[in-house]
């Protein structure tokens, strides 16, 4: 192996990833040489050393591994959520619905939030209705 | 075979600084040197003989330099590990193998923080909250999200409940009360931390740990020198050290902690097993983590932390002392707590731990967790070969 065999995929993944975000997908990265999918994106996969990684979007939906509500001191507040995505990754998330229950276990589906040009675009999740 | 690294090393000296609120005219290392003054005298080692120099300093990216030249050492071995609140525990590790390699003699850990004071100054922010990038968009509250996070999922695999964590946070508070140095001494009952303001589900501000000041010091040298000096020395038996993940997101399985292996790693090095410790201090930056840790070092099975812990076992007068001194929930808490569970370990070991003392204790585990269970190292000490 030569060292340009190691010139990686994507040598900036948060650029891309911002860019992909902000058009509305919620992307992430699959591993060509171990087929898992990889989030955060970075560089080389970290669970085989690839860096034959490929740009994927998730279609958003999936299962609440875990959620905290953060209430305000004055009043209402938010939901801090980690989602496992049905293409097999788990990303940090806010919830559409503050008052909602987001119960762990329940199906979700997300979209991301490019609403507020003040802030980063976020992930954020509605509970799927009873399937 | 016995592990060429069991008993090598010992502790000679441990000290705090003054701890709790200390004013706005003192700074992290101010405190870092007082406790460092305490632990040389307390081992009967002058500064000169330190060669050997472990600290880590939140917000300093040069600690050891910073602290070298704050003390006056020049170190011929330096290690600035940090792994947050497990960090001095990894130095005690680190130490007993660079004794034992002869790259020093006398081996110094050191820490100080102002943490509390830090919140008050004026024009000066506690050390900036380090958000991984690929989580901040949904604004997670660092640190105690990430735990919420970590007891919410425990919850709910488990069933393990609210009173239980609250059963933590009140064992704790009733080791401090036998501790005159604990910040928080005043009676709590499950009730008081169930109806305390929610910070994070399930989290109230009761299950969460303290903001104090406070350093802390510890001397460290081979078995086989320094014989005359001090007091008793405390054997280092057993360490083990694993890291598994940075942000709560990458944690591979939120139930259980890299405890697993570190614990598993220190134990095989000791030769010994959980029923043979009679006195256990675990980071307890939230009521979640002595349940984690008791699991997964081994105490109980996987997912009876909770029930473990019930009916006061963990408290004074119960089956397991955890948390003598009152623990990051009662006693302290100036960041990274984890100097003070291994200062705790050895004043029990050494019978020093006056009204909240374990009679009889040889054998004690101290246990460092770091990032958001992130990092665990944990150390088996004993005043016994």
């Amino acid at each position: 192996m030569t060292a340009a065999d190691l010139v990686p995929a994507e040598p900036a993944p948060w650029a891309t990833f911002a860019a992909r975000r902000a058009e509305g997908r919620i992307p992430f990265q699959h591993c060509w040489s171990c087929e898992r999918a990889v989030f955060y994106p970075r560089v080389l996969c970290p669970h085989c050393g690839s860096v034959e990684l490929e740009w994927r979007d998730s279609a958003g939906v999936g299962v609440v591994y875990s959620a905290t509500y953060l209430p305000a001191r004055d009043g209402g507040g938010r939901h801090v959520l980690l989602v496992d995505l049905d293409e097999g990754f788990r990303v940090m998330g806010s919830a559409t619905d503050d008052a909602g229950a987001y119960a762990i276990g329940s199906r979700v589906r997300g979209a991301v939030d490019v609403g507020n040009p003040e802030a980063e675009p976020r992930f954020v999740f509605a509970e799927e209705g009873p399937r | 075979m016995t592990h060429a690294l069991r008993g090598s090393a010992v502790i000679r000296g441990v000290a705090e600084s003054e701890l709790g609120e200390v004013g706005p005219h003192r700074f992290p290392l101010d405190l870092l040197g007082e406790a460092v003054a305490g632990a040389l005298a307390d081992a009967g080692i002058a500064k000169s003989e330190v060669d050997g120099l472990f600290t880590a300093v939140g917000g300093r990216m040069m600690s050891n330099l910073d602290v070298g030249e704050y003390l006056g050492i020049a170190p011929s071995f330096t290690d600035g590990t940090m792994i947050g609140g497990s960090s001095f525990v990894s130095h005690v590790h680190h130490a007993a193998l660079a004794l034992q390699a002869g790259a020093c003699k006398v081996a110094l850990i050191a820490y100080g923080s102002t943490q509390r004071t830090d919140q008050r100054r004026p024009g000066r922010l506690p050390y900036p909250p380090e958000l991984p990038s690929y989580e901040a968009a949904a604004r997670p509250v660092h640190p105690v999200t990430g735990y919420a996070l970590a007891a919410a999922r425990h919850m709910h695999e488990f069933g393990t409940t609210r009173e239980q964590l609250a059963e933590v946070a009140v064992a704790a508070r009733r080791w401090a009360q036998l501790n005159p140095k604990a910040f928080k001494r005043d009676p709590l009952t499950v009730e008081d931390v169930l109806s305390a303001r929610v910070v994070a589900t399930p989290f109230t501000t009761l299950d969460c740990c303290l903001v104090t000041d406070g350093g802390g010091a510890i001397v460290m040298t081979r078995a086989d020198a320094y014989t005359d000096r001090g007091t008793a020395p405390v054997y280092v038996l057993g360490a083990g050290e694993a890291h598994s993940h940075r942000s709560i997101s990458q944690m591979p399985d939120l139930t259980t902690t890299s405890a697993r292996e570190s614990g598993r790693r220190a134990f095989e090095m000791a030769g010994l097993r959980p029923a043979d410790i009679d006195v256990l201090e675990l980071y307890d930056a939230f009521t979640i983590n002595p349940i984690l840790f008791l699991e997964d070092l081994g105490f109980c099975a996987k997912g009876e932390g909770g029930a473990f812990v019930e009916g006061g076992r963990i408290a004074p007068g119960g089956a397991l002392p955890v948390n003598t001194n009152g623990g990051g929930l009662s006693f302290c808490h100036p960041g990274m707590y984890g100097i003070f569970a291994l200062i705790e370990a050895v004043r029990q070991l050494r019978g020093d731990a006056g009204e909240r003392q374990v009679a009889g204790a040889t054998t004690a585990l101290a246990h460092g967790n770091g990032g958001q269970l992130s990092s665990q190292v944990t150390a088996i000490l004993s005043s016994e070969l």
